[in-house]
């Protein structure tokens, strides 16, 4: 089996940016990636590129052969559709093309333009996400099945609302400087106790936005990097993927989230560490409630117990556990298709010491992105380790 | 789209109109709802159907206040409620002031503005 690094990583700017198509968008963040690794396009074996809503958003099918051209790559394109995980799936595909010897190098990327159509049919989009006879068709929106999550957490393990806001809070202040976040900007705790009703008990602060951007890596073997003497210091040592029902009443239970753990745990055997070895996360908050349910389904937390991590300052920026240092989805944002490999674009800056965060975490060689499909009936798990 | 019926899931909301709403069950006493081949716990192939208990516990709920288009100006209340071998995600047809986690309901048929149709869900201290 061939190790895995990754010697090139970036992403364009994350927001609003509706004129710009999806394949403008795609092929920068692959032209950064491809800049960063100092690898020849022609050396590119394949691409996993990941996308959700691009045959609503952009009425665009059969994508991957455009983002490959968009990408100036000639090798064999695929997209990948796992909703909000994507990326992640795209990732991990990549990422066993190249431990099989199936390829030496493979761009793989993400993509989701949002903005050029309205929030209401964007919404539609991403509720699509979820069990559409069961789920969507009786009004659960996307952030209601978060809602439907989060009071039940509340019911079984307590918490309040003031707890989840100290997520955002910590995520909006992580985003400071990040130059490709969406929101750079801090928010109170008042100010997201006060925002609108988006569906109970979440409010509008306790949402990520809605995203345009795209990212990219380039993975190759560690025998590729020596031959060509490149800079890749940042190696890919676990990588793991769990599936769940797709709705939400056909689980056991309203407040686990089993594919995480189910990754995490497939993740973790591969690098063999324990979640004790983790020195920072990036994890799928897409709503305040999913980071505390990720925490515990990657078995950081015991469960009910993540709940007041941020509020505490344990997962803060100088807490004994930094999460979401980029920004997290809530702040840097959440361009749907892309999520899962801007988590690892963000990890390797952080890891690499040319991330504007990286000073939080100067002896940091470990880290953990953890990338969720709707309601995480899709999660992917990847373990980054610092190399020589 | 073409207003086209699902086998299995509009057999069961017609079951439900009829107050005979039913589920799924293996023999290893995994529930499910209609349409499955197999129990999607276990993978067994052999389903009977059985009878849906009348009323079912409420685990959690969600005021949706920015709705899907389909409710366009409306703010739909969502429950899942335990049924013993199943839950199920229902539209909630009464005012929800009464509404907790606790509350018994009667699962029903509901529709949308746009016509189609989907799991309700009445409280069944306002029957």
């Amino acid at each position: 089996m061939q190790a895995v690094r990754i010697a090139g990583a970036g992403s364009t700017a994350f927001g609003a940016s509706p004129e710009r198509t999806g394949r403008d968008l795609f092929g920068e963040a692959a032209r950064i990636a491809i800049d960063d690794s100092g690898v020849p396009r022609a050396a590119i074996d394949r691409l996993c590129y990941g996308n959700f809503v691009g045959t609503v958003t952009e009425r665009q099918g059969h994508q991957a052969p455009l983002m490959a051209k968009a990408a100036g790559v000639t090798a064999p394109a695929t997209r990948y559709e796992s909703a909000c995980a994507s990326g992640g799936v795209a990732l991990k595909s990549a990422v066993e093309a190249v431990r099989s010897g199936a390829a030496d190098v493979v761009l793989v990327g993400g993509m989701e333009r949002m903005h050029n159509v309205t929030t209401e049919r964007a919404t539609e989009g991403l509720a699509m996400a979820a069990d559409h006879l069961y789920e969507s068709r009786a009004g659960v929106t996307f952030p209601g099945a978060y809602a439907l999550m989060a009071r039940a957490y509340f019911e079984e393990f307590g918490g309040t609302r003031a707890d989840l806001a100290a997520v955002a809070v910590k995520n909006h202040r992580n985003a400071l400087g990040n130059d490709k976040a969406q929101f750079q900007t801090e928010i109170s705790t008042s100010d997201v106790l006060e925002a609108p009703t988006v569906a109970d008990p979440l409010g509008l602060y306790d949402a990520c936005p809605i995203t345009d951007g795209a990212s990219a890596c380039v993975l190759v073997s560690e025998a590729y990097a020596e031959e060509n003497n490149l800079d890749a210091p940042i190696a890919v040592t676990g990588a793991g993927q769990g599936t769940d029902s797709l709705a939400l009443q056909q689980r056991d239970s309203l407040t686990r989230t089993p594919a995480t753990t189910t990754a995490a745990t497939a993740a973790y055997d591969e690098a063999e560490i324990a979640p004790s070895d983790i020195d920072l996360l990036e994890v799928h908050d897409c709503f305040t409630i999913a980071e505390v349910l990720a925490l515990e389904g990657l078995g950081v937390y015991d469960r009910g117990a993540a709940i007041d991590a941020a509020r505490s300052g344990e997962t803060t920026r100088d807490g004994d556990l930094p999460v979401n240092l980029s920004g997290g989805l809530k702040a840097k944002g959440h361009p749907v298709g892309a999520t899962g490999v801007s988590q690892v674009v963000e990890l390797t800056k952080l890891l690499r010491g040319d991330h504007v965060n990286s000073a939080a975490v100067p002896d940091a060689s470990l880290a953990v992105a953890h990338n969720a499909g709707g309601t995480v009936a899709s999660a992917t798990v990847h373990v980054l380790e610092v190399r020589s | 789209m073409r207003d086209q019926r699902a086998d299995g899931y509009d057999d069961l909301l017609d079951a439900l109109e009829s107050d005979a709403g039913y589920y799924l069950s293996c023999p290893a006493g995994h529930g499910s709802l209609p349409p499955r081949q197999v129990c999607p716990t276990c993978g067994d192939d052999e389903l009977s159907t059985e009878p849906l208990p009348d009323t079912g516990t409420v685990v959690t709920f969600t005021e949706v206040a920015v709705p899907a288009p389909a409710f366009a100006g409306q703010t739909p209340v969502v429950v899942i409620a335990d049924f013993g071998p199943v839950r199920l995600t229902g539209r909630l047809l009464d005012d929800p002031d009464a509404l907790e986690v606790g509350s018994e309901v009667v699962p029903t048929v509901a529709s949308s503005p746009d016509g189609s149709r989907h799991v309700g869900a009445r409280l069944a201290s306002k029957r």
